[in-house]
């Protein structure tokens, strides 16, 4: 991953994309406005327009005339599925490099990913995945 | 809820610029050398470049403070020279002030309220509130920094369709400036205008911005959308000859040699594919500031 080098739209893009992952965003919900994106964040209008725009080609935002933006029905799942494809390229793979990097055996990841130790607070799962 | 004068306003409520081979030479130094150049109106508009690269100058001709040697300046589509319907919409606020220092700033709020169709006394009030500005109190009085503040006040309450802010932030404390900035956006969320803010400090502007204009020795170096730019500079990390392979064929803005691991900056867009794999064989890409990428851009000498 190259982060920080991400404008700062794909930023808010992608928060808004967290905040409807994690429930903070509910499907129908209106989400804020540009015009509250801008003052809140200190950023260009136009910058908070592009990320709602980018949101919209990707279906997981819709315009309502008049009223604002809205959470799309289906859209959580939808997010779900894209970021379940990416989870093992962009979050697994870096832990198996570095674990090479510094001699620790596969083996031992393993060990720890299915101990009884608390790994932290994970999110709340809709559902199982069986890697676990 | 606005407190307008009698005159009324016609036209839009920004203004967008067009300059054409404009030219400005003072004796045998020329300031701007035949600059094409298009400000979107309705956009919060960047002007950067180092001291001496023109900003005041090309400020200063389109307020119609100053007439160009050669070539055609239009606000709105029409020359600002003496053009009443023009000028009563424009307001360049200087560093200096352009106030009238010996008269206290109430009163100067009032002739500006005269000058300015479109001012807003509510707003100019509540701005010297949060400025801490006492309207009892003469410009010449105040600290550089609140005369900074006084311009900013003058500068978002006249609402004008060409607001030209010329490094009014520079000088005011870091509370003032993010005032500034606060009510920068919040007034032209309301009142969307068209903003050209001048600075070679960028650092904390950046996010405010919609374009930017990079003017170096008096020509435009670029003009580009400010999320674009930002996204135009790669710095990378890693064994030399990685670093050289990656680089080969972009801009390369500045290579600094640590032992084997040499660190590059790039100029340029680096597509997606290309950027995987540069990570993959074990080099680090990072961000480059604005700040940065403005500053070796306009290094002098030979690039």
């Amino acid at each position: 991953m190259f982060d920080g080098r991400a404008p700062i739209y794909l930023q808010i893009a992608d928060r808004i994309r967290t905040e409807i992952l994690d429930g903070t965003l509910q499907e129908g919900e209106q989400v804020m406005s540009t015009t509250q994106y801008a003052t809140t964040y200190r950023i260009n209008p136009a910058t908070a327009a592009k990320a709602f725009a980018q949101l919209v080609d990707e279906g997981v935002l819709h315009k309502r005339r008049g009223l604002g933006m809205f959470v799309s029905p289906g859209a959580h799942d939808q997010l779900l599925e894209d970021r379940r494809s990416r989870f093992f390229a962009e979050v697994v793979d870096p832990v198996v490099e570095q674990a090479r990097v510094l001699g620790i055996p596969i083996q031992d990841v393993v060990t720890r990913l299915t101990s009884d130790v608390p790994l932290g607070a994970t999110p709340p799962r809709p559902e199982e995945e069986g890697t676990s | 809820m606005s407190t307008t004068t009698g005159s009324t306003t016609t036209g839009s409520t920004s203004m967008g610029v067009e300059l054409r081979g404009l030219t400005v030479r003072f004796g045998s130094t020329t300031a701007l050398d035949a600059v094409d150049l298009t400000i979107p109106a309705g956009t919060v508009c960047g002007l950067l470049g180092r001291n001496g690269s023109g900003k005041t100058t090309m400020l200063s001709v389109l307020a119609a403070f100053r007439r160009p040697t050669a070539g055609a300046v239009l606000v709105d589509g029409e020359d600002p020279w003496e053009n009443p319907r023009v000028l009563q919409d424009v307001c360049l606020v200087r560093e200096s002030g352009d106030v009238l220092a010996d008269l206290p700033m109430r009163e100067n709020l009032a002739y500006v309220a005269g000058a300015r169709p479109r001012f807003d006394a509510d707003v100019a009030g509540a701005l010297m509130d949060r400025f801490e500005l006492d309207p009892a109190k003469r410009p010449d009085r105040l600290s550089r920094g609140q005369r900074s503040a006084f311009g900013v006040v003058v500068g978002l309450a006249s609402r004008t369709a060409l607001t030209l802010l010329d490094e009014v932030h520079l000088g005011m404390d870091a509370p003032s400036r993010y005032a500034f900035y606060d009510a920068l956006l919040e007034e032209y969320v309301a009142h969307p205008r068209t903003i050209v803010l001048s600075s070679h400090l960028i650092d904390e502007v950046q996010r405010l911005l919609e374009t930017v204009v990079i003017l170096h020795r008096g020509g435009v170096l670029l003009t580009e959308d400010a999320e674009t730019l930002r996204g135009r500079g790669v710095s990378v990390t890693g064994p030399a000859e990685a670093v050289e392979e990656f680089t080969a064929g972009h801009q390369v803005l500045s290579r600094q040699q640590l032992g084997r691991t040499v660190q590059a900056m790039i100029h340029g867009e680096v597509p997606p594919e290309a950027a995987a794999r540069a990570v993959a064989s074990g080099l680090e890409l990072g961000p480059v500031d604005l700040q940065d990428l403005f500053v070796h851009l306009t290094a002098e000498g030979p690039r």
